[in-house]
């Protein structure tokens, strides 16, 4: 007996889509054979605005947790490494194991933060986030805000360290976007877009709220603590003002509100944009930085669903689905 | 040590006084204003600018700029945070966030990066101080300070106890959709709510400025020391505002009598501490967990 329908969870689009995405995964793969030493230096850079901007969609746009200290689990990741290299470890093993760490200290700060809403749950991460940048400061080793440098990456030769950094930024890119799509997909996934339609009525239905958030919680520290620690790689510097300012936090919500909240692909749309924009116009310093705010303003009260969600809203198109849709076959036997 | 802690408690007058607004604000619209303390360096520089290009005494100047700010807030709840509102809870964090980056850059490229005090205009009073029995000096500003948030909240009472508008911002406080169906125009007692707000930041801003220097970037720090006085003393109470600033001064006085840099993390860390005890006390899992763990 065949059913009147059927129920997919790829469209032709995102068959296109995905086809597209490996035609760019493969292109920025050889990259580095083609491109010059600064080109590949913005690419890493690109690649970490992804992460941040998955991240912190992850966390706002699915887990309904609007954070403004998120700055913290950047100026961690690259802390940590920073740490751990001091004992000796390579620092590409390093920066792995500082992510991990990471967000070992966000599980544990979960059963705290998690219960703060809303506009509390905001601020107490900035107030989390500034007390962690005075401990940091207080590390013999940090030297203050004087701060210190990664010196173990001198080992490697500065052309063979660009291109292992490049490389090992995209591959932690695309393992954390594979981690949030497989996580979105999953039955976990359903209990996410529970959450983020009506808090109380996935509750309701049985979903542990809670639980649910602090997965997106780890993994967006996790992330961000790997983006911190990558950022550390390719600047070799660490003073903690610049890693722990609120600023990262400011960029994430760029991208995230132009791109489009709780959409998989306007994060990474957002980052885009993001990255053009900081090309074109980062020079121009403080003007810049008021686009970016005033973006934000507006952004937040006339397209809050973002570029992407117009997108999808006007042309139905999902490149990378996460729900199902029933197709009606009419074949009724 | 007496006189440190003498001197925390007026220190806390400072951040009770920018809390007050948070709190207030809080209270009657539910939205934390994440530019809130933006604003009150925006304040600092009006009166800056009043006093340095118009020798016009910062007192006199918050005859100019307390109705200006006030206007600031009303316009800034009717255009912006109410639109804001209705699309959720979480939608304002991201406005008024994106609101406080948009000052702090702007004020950046007008004032440039110099750090300024209002202190020059003040004459005496900036530094002028009594002597208390027993040896104490207290701050003739610092006393001034503390009146003025004490006389605030007083009068934010009073005026929430006995006035119309008062009472229609109270109710809007309760349940918007209920008040406008006993005839009270929400968005009007919200709106005068974010013009009274707005008011209580003008004066945040002129005593911020007399006391210490200000530069552009000031407004996130003064926002954190806001926040975590309204949280200590009990989100949307005014006067338990009060107390958690001067809670606030106090951890931190301590914090940096035990090390050099534990100015700010003491404070930090006595928000942290009471977020967790509320939590502890609050959380029904806790006493399930107790009642395991002591079986």
């Amino acid at each position: 007996m065949t059913k009147p329908y059927a129920i997919e969870r790829w469209t032709p689009a995102s068959r296109l889509g995905l086809t597209g995405i490996a035609i760019v995964v493969a292109l920025f793969g050889v990259a580095p054979l083609v491109l010059k030493a600064g080109s590949l230096d913005r690419l890493t850079a690109l690649f970490i605005y992804i992460m941040l901007a998955a991240m912190w969609n992850a966390l706002a746009g699915y887990g309904g947790l609007v954070s403004i200290g998120q700055q913290m689990f950047f100026g961690l990741g690259a802390y940590v490494t920073i740490r751990i290299a001091d004992f000796g470890l390579s620092p590409f093993l390093a920066i792995f194991v500082a992510a991990i760490i990471v967000a070992a200290i966000a599980w544990l700060l979960s059963f705290i933060m998690l219960y703060l809403k809303g506009g509390e749950f905001a601020i107490g991460m900035w107030v989390l986030s500034a007390f962690t940048h005075l401990l940091v400061n207080l590390d013999g080793l940090v030297q203050g805000e004087t701060g210190t440098s990664l010196i173990s990456m001198n080992a490697y030769a500065a052309d063979n360290r660009r291109i292992a950094i490049y490389l090992v930024a995209m591959g932690s890119m695309l393992m954390l976007l594979g981690i949030l799509y497989a996580l979105l997909r999953s039955k976990t996934g359903a209990a996410i877009q529970a959450i983020r339609d009506n808090e109380v009525a996935a509750t309701s239905v049985g979903v542990d709220v809670i639980k649910t958030k602090r997965k997106l919680f780890v993994l967006a520290a996790f992330g961000i603590g790997l983006a911190g620690a990558l950022w550390l790689c390719t600047a070799l510097t660490f003073q903690p003002k610049t890693y722990f300012s609120v600023q990262w936090t400011a960029y994430m919500i760029f991208m995230v509100l132009v791109g489009g909240i709780g959409k998989f692909e306007g994060a990474i749309l957002g980052a885009v944009l993001f990255f053009i924009i900081e090309t074109w116009f980062g020079a121009t310093g403080v003007w810049y930085l008021i686009g970016l705010g005033l973006a934000a303003v507006i952004f937040s009260l006339y397209f809050p669903k973002g570029i992407w969600g117009a997108v999808e809203q006007r042309f139905g198109i999902t490149l990378l689905p996460i729900g199902y849709k029933l197709r009606i076959t009419g074949d009724e036997t | 040590m007496t006189s440190n802690l003498l001197q925390a408690v007026f220190l806390g007058g400072n951040y009770a006084l920018i809390a007050v607004g948070l709190s207030f604000m809080f209270s009657v619209m539910r939205i934390i204003n994440l530019a809130h303390g933006s604003l009150a360096v925006l304040s600092s520089y009006l009166l800056f600018v009043l006093a340095s290009k118009f020798g016009i005494n910062p007192f006199l100047g918050l005859l100019i700029v307390v109705p200006v700010m006030a206007a600031l807030g009303w316009i800034l709840q009717r255009y912006i945070l109410d639109r804001s509102a209705r699309g959720g809870e979480l939608l304002p964090v991201l406005t008024t966030f994106g609101l406080a980056i948009l000052l702090d850059n702007l004020m950046f490229q007008r004032f440039g990066a110099d750090t300024r005090s209002l202190a020059p205009y003040i004459g005496d009073l900036s530094w002028d101080a009594y002597e208390l029995p027993g040896g104490f000096m207290v701050g003739k500003l610092q006393i001034l300070t503390l009146a003025t948030v004490v006389v605030i909240i007083a009068a934010l009472q009073l005026f929430l106890k006995k006035t119309q508008l008062g009472r229609s911002i109270r109710a809007t406080a309760m349940d918007p959709d209920t008040a406008g169906l006993v005839g009270i125009d929400a968005k009007r007692a919200s709106a005068a709510a974010a013009a009274i707000a707005l008011a209580t930041v003008a004066l945040a801003g002129a005593f911020l400025g007399m006391r210490v220097t200000f530069e552009p970037y000031s407004g996130g720090m003064q926002l954190l020391a806001a926040f975590e006085a309204t949280v200590i003393g009990g989100l949307g109470s005014l006067w338990g505002t009060l107390l958690g600033g001067i809670v606030l001064a106090v951890a931190q006085t301590l914090g940096a009598s035990i090390h050099p840099q534990g100015f700010l993390l003491g404070g930090h860390l006595a928000f942290l501490a009471i977020l967790f005890v509320r939590l502890l006390r609050g959380r029904a899992f806790v006493s399930a967990w107790l009642t395991r763990a002591r079986a």
